[in-house]
C-alpha cells in the first residue's frame, strides 16, 4: 500500500496527482470467506480491520447495501467523549478515546481528532450535584473531568446565555477536556483503506436478502450478488439491525429511530469545545470550515425515513437559541437524518447470538460515532475468540433478560421519549 | 409535519399529539403464570418493521385519548386511525 506522507504528496503534486493508488479495490465476492461482515460503516470497518490487525483473519468480506460510510458514520456530529458514569460505558469509551488519539497514525489516514473538550451545562443545583457525582464516577474510572462553576463557564463560553432572568440560568456545567471531534469520513476511509490493503474485500452495492442457518449454526448468507458461504457472521447495521433481526426471526430490544442533525452557515471561530444543553437534549460545536454543528432530539417515533421532520428541528433549535442566543442569527446551510437503533436502556449490545458463529453488534442510540474503534476492537476480539471481551462483557444481549441494565439515562425501556 | 386524523377530533398536526410506541404489543395475562420470556417480549423486544406500522398516539394537547395509528415507518404515509379499543383487522 502506498504511504500517505508530506513526501509522497510532494511527489505526487509534480505528477499532478494522477498516479496515486485506489484507497480501496472493487473485488467481485469469494465463494466463501472465514468472516462476513454485513455493514461496511465505520463499526463494521473498523471490525475488519482490527481482526486483521489483531487476530490476523484475513480471509473476511465487508458486505454493504449501499457505498461505505454512507449511513450513519457519514452523517453524525462527530463527537468523540467517554463521559460515563457506569463502569461499562466509562471503561469502554475510555479504552476507544486511547484508540482515536492514536488513530491518525495508526491508520496512516489523518483523522483531524480535536481534543477540544466537552462541557455539560446544568441549570440547577440538583443538577450540579448530578454531575459531581458522575465527574467523580470518571475520574474513578481514570478520565478526566473538571466541575466547572459559573464563572469559570462563562470564561470559556462567553457567548452562551448569563443573564440573570433566563428560564435556565447556566449554574456551571461538567466537563471532559479530552473529549472532542473528528473527520467522520476519514475514519470510515482510513478503516476501509487498512483493511482493504490487509487483504479484506469490501464489497458494496451487495444487498442481504437471507441467512444460511442450519442445526443452530450459521453457514453463509444470501445476498443480491449470490450466496457467500461464512465461517463467521458478524452484524453491525445499526438502524437496520431489526430488519436483519426479522430474517433471523430474532426479535431484539431495539427500535429504530430517526436523528437530525444540522449546520448552519459557516462563520468565524467563536467555539472551540463541544457544548451541551441541560435543560433540554442540544448540542452544538463549531467544525474546522466554521459552520455550527448542532443536533439534539429524535423525531419520536419508529421511521427508516433518513430524513427529518421539521417540528422536531424547531423544538431542539428553539433549546440551541435559549443556551446561545447569537445561534438565531445563523441561516440554516443544511439539515440531515439518519436511523438509530435505539436499545431499550439506551446502551450498545455486542454479543455472541443463540446461533453458533453468528455476532450481533447494535444498540448505539445516539452515540455510535464516538464507539467506532473501540467497537471495531472489542467486536473483532468476539468474533475472532468466540468469546466477549471484558470490555464488552457488560454489552451482552441477555441482559434484558437477567436484569442487569446499564442504564446511564435513567430513561427505562423508552430511549426514544424526549 | 405529520397530519394525524384523530378518531375523535379530525385532522390535527403532530404537534398536538405524544407517540406512544408499537401497538400490537400485548402485556401477558394477570391470572396466568408468565414465563420470563414473556415478560422480554412484552417489555423491551420489539419488531420494530420497516413499512406498516401499528403504533399509539396520545391527542396530548387535543382531546387526550390514546388512539391507534397505522403508518408507513419509511414513507411516513398514514393509512388509518383507530380508537384505543378497536380491534384492527
Amino acid at each position: 500500500m502506498q504511504k500517505y506522507s508530506i513526501f509522497n504528496l510532494v511527489k505526487n503534486a509534480f505528477l499532478n496527482h494522477e498516479n496515486w493508488d485506489l484507497a480501496w479495490k472493487d473485488p467481485t465476492p469469494k465463494e466463501e470467506y472465514d468472516v462476513v461482515i454485513i455493514g461496511g460503516g465505520g463499526h463494521g470497518l473498523a471490525t475488519a480491520y482490527y481482526l486483521a490487525k489483531e487476530h490476523n483473519i484475513t480471509n473476511v468480506a465487508i458486505i454493504e447495501k449501499g457505498w461505505i460510510g454512507g449511513g450513519n458514520v457519514g452523517r453524525n456530529t462527530t463527537i468523540i467523549r467517554s463521559n460515563y458514569m457506569h463502569d461499562e460505558n466509562g471503561l469502554f469509551s475510555e479504552f476507544g478515546m486511547d484508540l482515536w488519539r492514536k488513530m491518525s497514525q495508526d491508520l496512516n489516514y489523518n483523522v483531524m481528532f480535536s481534543p477540544r473538550g466537552i462541557i455539560n451545562l446544568a441549570h440547577s443545583d440538583a443538577q450540579m450535584n448530578a454531575y459531581a457525582r458522575r465527574g467523580n464516577s470518571m475520574r474513578l474510572n481514570g478520565i478526566d473531568a473538571v466541575l466547572l462553576n459559573r464563572e469559570q463557564v462563562k470564561e470559556i463560553i462567553p457567548m452562551a446565555d448569563f443573564s440573570e432572568n433566563v428560564r435556565f440560568p447556566i449554574f456551571g456545567g461538567l466537563m471532559q477536556p479530552s473529549a472532542g471531534t473528528a473527520r467522520h469520513d476519514a475514519v470510515a476511509w482510513g478503516y476501509a483503506r487498512q483493511a482493504d490493503s490487509m487483504g479484506v474485500d469490501i464489497i458494496q452495492n451487495c444487498e442481504v436478502i437471507g441467512f444460511d442457518v442450519s442445526a443452530g449454526k450459521i453457514n453463509g448468507i444470501r445476498t443480491s450478488r449470490g450466496n457467500i458461504k461464512a465461517k463467521k457472521v458478524g452484524i453491525c447495521v445499526a438502524g437496520s439491525t431489526n430488519i436483519l433481526a426479522e430474517k433471523l426471526n430474532m426479535t431484539l430490544p431495539i427500535e429504530t429511530h430517526l436523528l437530525q442533525a444540522c449546520v448552519s452557515e459557516p462563520v468565524k471561530p467563536v467555539l472551540d469545545n463541544v457544548v451541551t444543553f441541560g435543560a433540554g437534549h442540544f448540542y452544538v460545536s463549531q467544525s474546522d470550515k466554521g459552520e455550527m454543528v448542532m443536533g439534539g432530539d429524535l423525531d419520536g417515533y419508529n421511521s427508516y425515513a433518513q430524513r427529518g421532520n421539521l417540528p422536531t428541528l424547531q423544538h431542539v433549535l428553539t433549546e440551541g437559541i435559549a443556551m446561545m442566543p447569537f445561534l438565531s442569527k445563523l441561516k440554516m446551510l443544511r439539515t440531515w437524518g439518519g436511523i438509530m437503533d435505539m436499545s431499550m436502556d439506551g446502551s450498545p449490545i455486542i454479543d455472541k447470538t443463540h446461533i453458533d458463529g453468528l455476532y450481533l453488534n447494535c444498540g448505539w442510540c445516539y452515540g455510535g460515532f464516538k464507539a467506532t474503534p473501540a467497537s471495531g476492537w472489542t467486536f473483532a476480539h468476539t468474533i475472532a475468540q468466540d468469546r466477549v471481551h471484558e470490555l464488552n462483557a457488560g454489552y451482552s444481549l441477555n441482559r434484558f433478560n437477567t436484569g442487569h441494565l446499564i442504564d446511564e439515562k435513567g430513561l427505562g425501556t423508552k430511549t426514544w421519549i424526549s | 409535519m405529520l397530519y394525524i386524523n384523530c378518531p375523535h377530533c379530525g385532522m390535527r398536526s403532530q404537534n398536538e399529539f405524544s407517540y406512544g410506541g408499537d401497538a400490537s404489543v400485548k402485556r401477558p395475562e394477570l391470572n396466568k403464570e408468565v414465563s420470563d420470556q414473556e415478560w422480554d417480549n412484552f417489555v423491551y423486544n420489539r419488531k420494530s418493521l420497516r413499512g406498516k406500522h401499528l403504533e399509539l398516539w396520545q391527542h396530548i394537547s387535543g382531546c387526550r385519548q390514546w388512539i391507534k395509528v397505522e403508518r408507513d415507518t419509511a414513507t411516513h404515509e398514514i393509512f388509518r386511525t383507530f380508537k384505543a379499543d378497536e380491534e384492527v383487522a
